[in-house]
C-alpha cells in the first residue's frame, strides 16, 4: 500500500522571513528590534489529502503557499498550527520515519558543490544506509537515466542549470523513496529536457510511489498530474482531477475585454449574448475598465461582442480570447491571473 | 540513533577535507609557522628574547593551532551551507535527527583540531630545535587536549550557527583575533600579574585555559593555571558552546 499525504487546517505564520522559495525574494530582512516582527500568514488552514500512489500537483502562484507546505511535509518547515502526515507518520513528531520515506527536490539547488556527482549520489545513498554495491549500481542507472554518464565524475560546482536540476531529482530518487516531493520541478529546464522528466515522473508513478509536485505552469500541470489543488493566499480553493476542474469553469472559453468605461446596461446585453454564461465587470489599475466574459464558444463572440459595444458608445481597447484552460479556472476563482 | 547515517556524514566530510587537504594545510600552518620562526628563531637567535622563550611558546601554538582549525572546521562550512549554497539541506534529509548532524560536525571539527594540534608539535619543534618539553602525564595531556578540541569545534558550532555571512570579517577582527591575543598563547598568565584588572578579565577566554593547559601538560616547569582548574574550566566552556551551539542549529535548520 503506497503512502499518501495528509494535511490537517495547517497554518503557517512567519515572524522571521520566510523561506527564498515561499517568497520569490533573497536574503533575510533585517527587522528593528523596536518594531514588531512583521508576520506573513504564509498558509491559513490548508487541508490535502493525497493519495498514496498518485501524481498530485499544487497549483498556484508565487507566495500562494506552495513551498511553505512542502517544507513542512519535509520536515523542514514547523507548522503554526495543525498537522501533517506521510503515510501513517506525524511527520512532525516522528521526522525520522518520515525522512526515511520521502525523497525532495527542493525549489534552489542544494547540490554538494564540493563532490562530484557520481559522489553525490554515493554518498545521498550511504546516508540512507544502503550498502555499498547497490549505491553503485543505482548511482550508474541513474546517471545513466537522466544523461549525466559523461559528466558523472566532474564537480557539481561546474554544472549548467539545467543539469544542476536533473541531478537533484536523480539524488532524490537514489534512496527509491515511497514519497517524491518536487518543488517546480521544470523551471529553467529547456523543452527537451522538461518532456525527459515528465518520463521519468511517470515512470517512478507507475511503480506505485506518490509524488506531490508544485507548479506554476498550467501545462504541466494539466500534463502530469492525476488530481490538483488549486491553492492562493495559503488556502486551498479548488480540488480535482484537471478535466473537473477545467469543466467547473463556466463555458470553460474566457473573453478578456477591455474598454473605457461601462455600464450595467451594457453587461446585461452581454449576458444575453447566446453561449456567455457569466460576464464580471473588472477595474484594472490604469482606470480602464472591462470584463470577463466566461462563455461556451470564444471567437466566435468577438464579433458580436464588438458589435455590441459599439452600439453602446464604447470604445473597445483590447481582447483576449482563451481556451479552457486551468489558468481561467484560476481567473474564475481568484479573479487574478496566475501570472499576476 | 542512527551509526550508518552518522557514520555516512562523518564519511562525507572527511571525504570533502581529504579534496580540500593542501588548502586546509596552509590555513592552519603557514601563520602559526611563520610565528614560530620569527619568535622562536629569529628574535631568540638574535638575542631579544631568551633561549626558554621557545618551549614557552609552543603550547600557545599548538592552542591557536588547534582553535583556528575547529573553529574554521566546523563555523565556516555551516555559514556558507545555511546561508548561501544549502549544501546541507540534503544531509538534513537524510534519516537521523538534526542534532545528531551538529554533533557529526562537531566531532569532525574536533579529531581536525587534534591533528593540527598534534602535528604542531613536531613541526614547531623542528624550527626550535632543542625545545624542553617534559611530558608527566600523557593521560592528562591527551585530556586535555581532547577538550581543547572539543572546545574549539563546539565553539565553531556556536559562531558558524549565529553569524551571518556579512559578518564574518567582524567574527575575526572581533572575536577570534581579541581571544588570541588575550588568550595568553604568547605568554603565561601569570605574566599578567603586573595588570590585575586585565588578569581576572581575560578568564573569560576560553583559549585562556587551552593555552594554560597545555603549558602546564607540556612545559610545565613553567609557571602556570593549576591543571585540575584549567580542566574543570574547559569542561563548562564545552558544555556552554555545545548546547548553545545544538540549539542554534535547531534554529537555523527549521524555519
Amino acid at each position: 500500500m503506497p503512502a499518501g499525504i495528509r494535511t490537517q487546517e495547517l497554518r503557517k505564520v512567519f515572524t522571521s522571513p520566510p523561506p527564498m522559495g515561499a517568497t520569490g525574494g533573497f536574503g533575510p530582512v533585517r527587522k528593528r528590534k523596536d518594531q514588531p516582527a512583521r508576520e506573513i500568514v504564509a498558509l491559513d488552514g490548508l487541508s490535502l489529502d493525497v493519495r498514496g500512489g498518485e501524481i498530485f500537483g499544487l497549483l498556484g502562484p508565487n507566495g500562494a503557499g506552495k513551498s511553505t507546505t512542502v517544507g513542512i511535509l519535509t520536515t523542514r518547515v514547523r507548522p503554526t498550527n495543525g498537522q501533517a502526515w506521510i503515510g501513517d507518520y506525524d511527520v512532525w513528531a516522528q521526522q525520522v520515519d518520515v525522512k526515511r520515506l520521502i525523497g525532495v527536490v527542493g525549489q534552489r539547488p542544494n547540490l554538494d558543490f564540493t563532490l562530484t556527482a557520481r559522489e553525490i549520489l554515493l554518498f545521498h545513498g550511504a546516508y540512507f544506509g544502503i550498502d555499498s554495491r547497490t549505491r553503485s549500481t543505482r548511482a550508474a542507472e541513474l546517471l545513466e537515466r537522466f544523461k549525466l554518464t559523461d559528466r558523472a565524475d566532474q564537480l557539481a560546482r561546474g554544472f549548467s542549470g539545467g543539469m544542476m536540476q536533473r541531478l537533484s531529482i536523480a539524488r532524490a530518487m537514489m534512496h527509491d523513496p515511497q514519497v517524491l516531493f518536487l518543488d517546480e520541478p521544470s523551471a529553467g529546464l529547456d523543452p527537451q529536457t522538461r518532456l525527459l522528466l515528465w518520463e521519468i515522473i511517470r515512470e517512478y508513478n507507475s511503480s506505485g510511489k506518490t509524488i506531490l509536485l508544485t507548479t506554476h505552469n498550467m501545462e504541466e500541470a494539466d500534463a502530469l498530474c492525476q488530481r490538483l489543488a488549486i491553492i492562493d493566499h495559503g488556502r486551498n480553493i479548488a480540488l480535482g482531477t484537471p478535466a473537473e476542474l477545467k469543466a467547473s469553469v463556466p463555458g470553460g472559453y474566457l473573453l478578456r475585454v477591455r474598454f473605457g468605461s461601462h455600464s450595467p446596461e451594457l453587461i446585461e446585453r452581454l449576458k444575453r449574448l447566446t453561449g456567455v454564461r457569466e460576464v464580471r465587470a473588472q477595474t484594472h489599475d490604469d482606470g480602464d475598465s472591462g470584463v470577463d466574459i466566461y462563455a461556451d464558444r470564444g471567437g466566435s463572440l468577438v464579433s458580436e461582442v464588438a458589435s455590441l459595444t459599439s452600439s453602446a458608445g464604447v470604445e473597445l481597447s483590447d481582447v483576449n480570447i482563451s481556451e479552457p484552460s486551468l489558468e481561467n479556472l484560476f481567473l474564475h476563482h481568484t479573479g487574478r491571473s496566475l501570472r499576476d | 540513533m542512527n551509526w550508518k547515517t552518522f557514520w555516512a556524514l562523518f564519511a562525507r566530510d572527511a571525504h570533502v577535507a581529504r579534496r580540500n587537504f593542501v588548502p586546509l594545510l596552509l590555513q592552519t600552518f603557514l601563520q602559526p609557522m611563520m610565528f614560530v620562526f620569527i619568535f622562536g628563531r629569529v628574535m631568540v637567535r638574535s638575542g631579544y628574547m631568551p633561549d626558554s622563550y621557545k618551549s614557552l611558546l609552543l603550547p600557545g601554538i599548538m592552542a591557536i593551532s588547534m582553535i583556528f582549525t575547529g573553529v574554521w572546521a566546523v563555523a565556516m562550512p555551516l555559514i556558507g551551507e545555511f546561508q548561501f549554497t544549502h549544501e546541507i539541506e540534503d544531509r538534513l534529509l537524510a534519516p537521523i535527527e538534526n542534532s545528531w548532524l551538529a554533533i557529526e560536525k562537531v566531532l569532525f571539527g574536533a579529531a581536525q583540531a587534534v591533528v593540527a594540534g598534534l602535528a604542531v608539535i613536531p613541526a614547531a619543534w623542528l624550527l626550535l630545535r632543542p625545545v624542553e618539553l617534559n611530558l608527566l602525564s600523557p593521560v592528562t595531556f591527551a585530556g586535555v587536549t581532547l577538550l581543547v578540541a572539543l572546545l574549539s569545534a563546539s565553539g565553531g558550532l556556536a559562531l558558524g550557527c549565529s553569524v551571518s555571512q556579512t559578518q564574518i570579517g567582524l567574527m575575526f577582527s572581533m572575536v577570534l583575533t581579541p581571544m588570541i591575543f588575550f588568550g595568553c598563547t604568547y605568554y603565561p598568565w601569570s605574566a599578567l600579574g603586573s595588570f590585575p584588572i586585565l588578569q581576572k578579565v581575560v578568564l573569560v577566554n576560553p583559549l585562556v585555559y587551552a593555552s594554560e593547559g597545555l603549558r602546564g601538560t607540556l612545559v610545565p616547569q613553567f609557571p602556570h593555571v593549576p591543571v585540575l582548574a584549567v580542566i574543570l574550566a574547559l569542561v563548562v566552556f564545552d558544555t556552554f558552546f555545545l548546547l548553545f551551539g545544538l540549539r542554534q542549529f535547531r534554529k537555523k535548520a527549521v524555519t
